[in-house]
């Protein structure tokens, strides 16, 4: 059997024929293996859902109960047969529930990884590898721009800030399921006491996460708009953590003197940080980065490289210097939502007028 | 080295004017000398490296990178030195961190050969965020939004100030400036060398609305031709020892005259004036595309100066010998004007004539056809009118109620878009420069696309991110940073494309050339079939 009769990208998604399944599918189909909770991959409207169960909490927190139209809970590690395929569930080490989703057929194994990261994060198993055929991989950060220093030295620019500037509030942008409550973890690590605020549309996930017994804190829910103004001075010198689109907000504008700081993997390039008007870039991703992508396409073995997004064709190149064959699927529809592309919106240029 | 990384760092992230001024300040406080005074030098374009340049640091990283994944890093970081910063491998157990002084005199004195291993050695030493300063001081272009002006402000705030001050003394000084320092600290006294060619700040106009008609009196301004060319300030000046000093200054103050000898060597008598460089051939003023072969040049050869003669047409004299003309009157400096050019060579330098009007109406008639209105044969250089109040003293920056601009109206043409590229700066990364095109009949007799021009602003940022999916999601083929779109009649994206003027090109494949053009709204709606033909555009040509 080639792995292309296995799994074979389409408009909808990865197809697996011998099984009738999708996985990741961005477009509603009968039957789903989903691989992580985030809604470019997890979308609502499928027939049957097979996933993790912090998977399925998360689809039906933000989709409704009703997101689909059976679901089936995927045990890590426990094999699933349909058809004639099996199906198995390995962490992923993205955010809670994550996992890859390892395909095998006859002798064939391919590992679908989905998104994944290598770096420790205390909110979500680790990413376990396992040797295939054929290893399926995302390529968000597939550039040797992208160096991702490690996650405490981040926040611990954060925290120094915050020393710094106690008369400010610290605006952090963070995804706001994964990033939003690892960025809490962190700071707890290092000692940060203080309560935590947070936006309205963080909240049920970070609830959630509790829920699951991730130690967090002291986290408060915050509307600065239904606050009087006396009461916002309140906020100089603390952490409010939003989504990405809230940095620039009037919401945000609110706070006292606010710091914007936003926590993304793509903070490593200056422009896209000025993009967003960011005055404090912290790269932290849930993305593998460039060195962690080659190290894990090493340590799976795999003959044969598929990238399903990002920048795939310098991932590719780099396969192919290693005698690696490493094809680009191009698929269309991830990076909606986390960091697979980017959502800044650029200051617009404005022409060289040549005299006044 | 580390700590002006370090400021640089910081300005690059502080958007605000007041924050940047005060990194700056506190910087230069706290910095002894010679460090803030090359710092100071790196922010106002005073640090120029014979031998360092972009090509050898191509060449270093080339040693150390597959070519192929730097080409798609820098296409996707959109900036050299930062992508090299960034993609330098480390090496461990490098870490003797060179002092700016240091590197400022390493980079003045080492010669081609030495030079290549002593930046790789900083290199290896530095972090990533030394790494992308080193780098920014090498290549010159600092891109961290702070202005040679801005730099000089926070300099002045030492001293307690104005940055003019600092300005009349900046040209008779050399980095490290610590004659500069000691007198903005109060240890030292003012720097003797006074520039007798110092660089004034630009009078700028405000686009007039359709309101200020009803509350402008027509006999209390004066309009002149707004000309396309490129606002410049000529200075010359006489110093205590009897030496000339003469100066071209962009609107900017950057120094430009080294590439415009012809103009500067005409302007033979002491004064100041703002005017529009222009390229003029038989007394006539060329198109801007013409004047352009001149520009971005820091020499210029014999041929180019017979072939693109420069010239300054006139607007405003600000100083005349010693004399500050800036707080008299529009009408009084224009006499003075007149009499002065009446001392230089008029092939070089003559004056931008006024617009006679009795009415708006008048002035309506002669900015719809300035031809019959007193431009003649530089009609086609007319971009406009400006209005300036008689009574209007020469103010610095863009004081509000003393001169207007009134620009042509644009011209409008729908176009199809045929390929995007990645943009640059603020842009990396998003596909927002955009090449359109127009139909023609091609060669086999069906209808083709040729492109017309591009354009890369016009558009918001909510409706970039949309052209930039729309982008991503119809490209046919991709080169490198370009990626061709679906053009065909059906299926396709029409720009509305506003532009201000037309010329002939043999450049271009479709014979002509777009002046300013830029995206005046968005056609979701228009299917490209019924996008605009070459013929429309070639009916816009001037007759010649």
């Amino acid at each position: 059997m080639k792995p292309s009769d296995l799994l074979t990208p389409t408009p909808a998604g990865l197809y697996c024929p011998p099984a009738d399944i999708y996985i990741d599918p961005v477009r509603p189909v009968a039957r789903a293996l989903i691989s992580h909770g985030h809604s470019d991959h997890a979308r609502a409207g499928h027939g049957a859902v097979l996933a993790t169960r912090e998977t399925l909490a998360i689809m039906a927190l933000r989709y409704g109960e009703a997101f689909t139209g059976s679901q089936q809970l995927a045990v890590p590690g426990e094999t699933v047969r349909i058809g004639a395929v099996d199906f198995r569930f390995v962490p992923a080490g993205h955010v809670l529930g994550s996992a890859q989703i390892v395909v095998e057929h006859r002798g064939l194994r391919i590992v679908v990884s989905g998104d994944y990261k290598r770096e420790r994060d205390p909110t979500c198993a680790p990413f376990e590898p396992v040797p295939c055929d054929v290893f399926i991989t995302e390529a968000t950060f597939g550039l040797p721009v992208f160096r991702h220093p490690p996650a405490h030295a981040e926040t611990g620019k954060l925290l120094d800030s915050v020393r710094l500037f106690p008369e400010r509030t610290h605006i952090v942008g963070a995804y706001s399921l994964g990033k939003a409550q690892r960025v809490m973890a962190l700071i707890r690590e290092a000692g940060y006491e203080r309560p935590i605020y947070i936006h309205g549309a963080v909240e049920k996930i970070t609830e959630f996460y509790r829920a699951e017994g991730i130690p967090l804190g002291d986290i408060r829910k915050v509307d600065p708009g239904e606050r009087k103004a006396e009461e916002r001075k309140a906020f100089a010198g603390e952490i409010v953590i939003c989504p990405p689109s809230a940095i620039q907000d009037l919401w945000s504008r609110r706070f006292p003197d606010p710091v914007t700081a936003f926590a993304s993997g793509w903070m490593r390039v200056r422009a896209r940080a000025r993009q967003k008007g960011v005055e404090l870039p912290l790269i932290i991703s849930d993305h593998a980065d460039w060195d962690d992508l080659q190290a894990t396409i090493r340590e799976v073995q795999a003959g044969e490289i598929w990238i399903t997004h990002g920048e795939a064709e310098a991932l590719a190149h780099w396969c192919g210097t290693v005698g690696l064959k490493g094809t680009p699927l191009h698929l269309v529809g991830y990076g909606d939502e986390g960091e697979a592309e980017p959502d800044a919106k650029p200051a617009e240029a404005k022409p060289a007028e040549a005299s006044p | 080295m580390n700590r002006f990384a370090w400021l640089l760092d910081r300005l690059a992230y502080e958007p605000r004017r007041n924050g940047k001024l005060a990194l700056i300040a506190d910087y230069l406080r706290t910095t002894p000398d010679p460090d803030r005074g090359y710092a100071l030098a790196a922010m106002t374009g005073g640090l120029v490296f014979q031998n360092a340049k972009p090509g050898l640091i191509r060449a270093l990283i080339a040693e150390r990178t597959d070519p192929v994944l730097f080409a798609l890093s820098y296409d996707y970081v959109g900036d050299l030195s930062e992508t090299v910063a960034l993609m330098w491998p480390a090496r461990h157990g490098v870490n003797d961190v060179p002092h700016l002084p240091d590197v400022v005199a390493g980079l003045r004195n080492s010669g081609k050969t030495e030079l290549p291993r002593l930046i790789a050695s900083w290199l290896d030493a530095l972090d990533e965020t030394g790494r992308w300063a080193l780098l920014k001081l090498i290549t010159g272009a600092l891109r961290i939004g702070v202005s040679a002006r801005l730099a000089k402000t926070a300099a002045a705030s030492l001293g307690g100030i104005p940055a003019d001050e600092v300005e009349q003394v900046w040209h008779g000084l050399e980095p490290p400036y610590t004659a500069l320092f000691a007198w903005l600290e109060g240890s030292g006294a003012r720097p003797e060398a006074t520039d007798p060619a110092p660089f004034r700040p630009v009078m700028l106009s405000h686009a007039i609305e359709e309101g200020d008609f009803d509350k402008l009196e027509a006999g209390e301004l004066a309009a002149e031709w707004k000309w396309d060319g490129i606002r410049v300030q000529a200075v010359a000046g006489t110093r205590p020892d009897g030496g000339r000093v003469v100066r071209l200054y962009s609107r900017t103050g950057e120094e430009i005259g080294g590439a415009f000898p012809d103009v500067t060597e005409a302007l033979t008598q002491d004064g100041a004036i703002d005017g529009e460089l222009l390229v003029m051939r038989d007394g006539v003023v060329q198109s801007f595309n013409t004047l352009q072969q001149r520009l971005n040049r820091k020499q210029v050869t014999a041929k180019m100066l017979a072939e693109f003669p420069a010239h300054i047409r006139a607007y405003d004299l600000m100083a005349e010998a010693d004399d500050d003309l800036r707080a008299h009157p529009y009408t009084e400096r224009r006499a003075r004007l007149e009499a002065f050019l009446g001392r230089l060579d008029s092939a070089r330098f003559d004056l931008s004539p006024r617009i006679p009007f009795a009415s708006w109406d008048e002035l309506t008639a002669a900015r719809a056809d300035p031809a019959s209105a007193g431009a003649g044969a530089d009609a086609e250089a007319v971009e406009g009118c400006m209005l300036k109040r008689l009574d209007s003293p020469y103010l610095p920056g863009r004081p509000k109620g003393y001169w207007y601009k009134w620009k042509r109206d644009a011209r409008l043409v729908d176009c199809v878009l045929m390929y995007a590229q990645r943009g640059h700066g603020k842009r990396s990364s998003f596909y927002s420069d955009y090449t359109f095109g127009v139909w023609r009949v091609g060669e086999e007799g069906t209808d083709e696309l040729v492109p017309v021009g591009k354009a890369y602003f016009g558009f918001t940022d909510e409706e970039l991110i949309e052209i930039d999916r729309y982008v991503r999601k119809n490209t046919l083929n991709r080169f490198g940073p370009v990626r061709e779109v679906t053009h065909t009649l059906s299926s396709g994206l029409v720009f509305e494309v506003a532009f201000e003027g037309l010329q002939r090109s043999t450049r271009h494949k479709s014979g002509v050339a777009m002046r300013f053009p830029r995206i005046n709204r968005i056609r979701w709606d228009k299917p490209p079939g019924e996008a605009d033909r070459i013929e429309t555009l070639e009916a816009l040509l001037p007759a010649n």
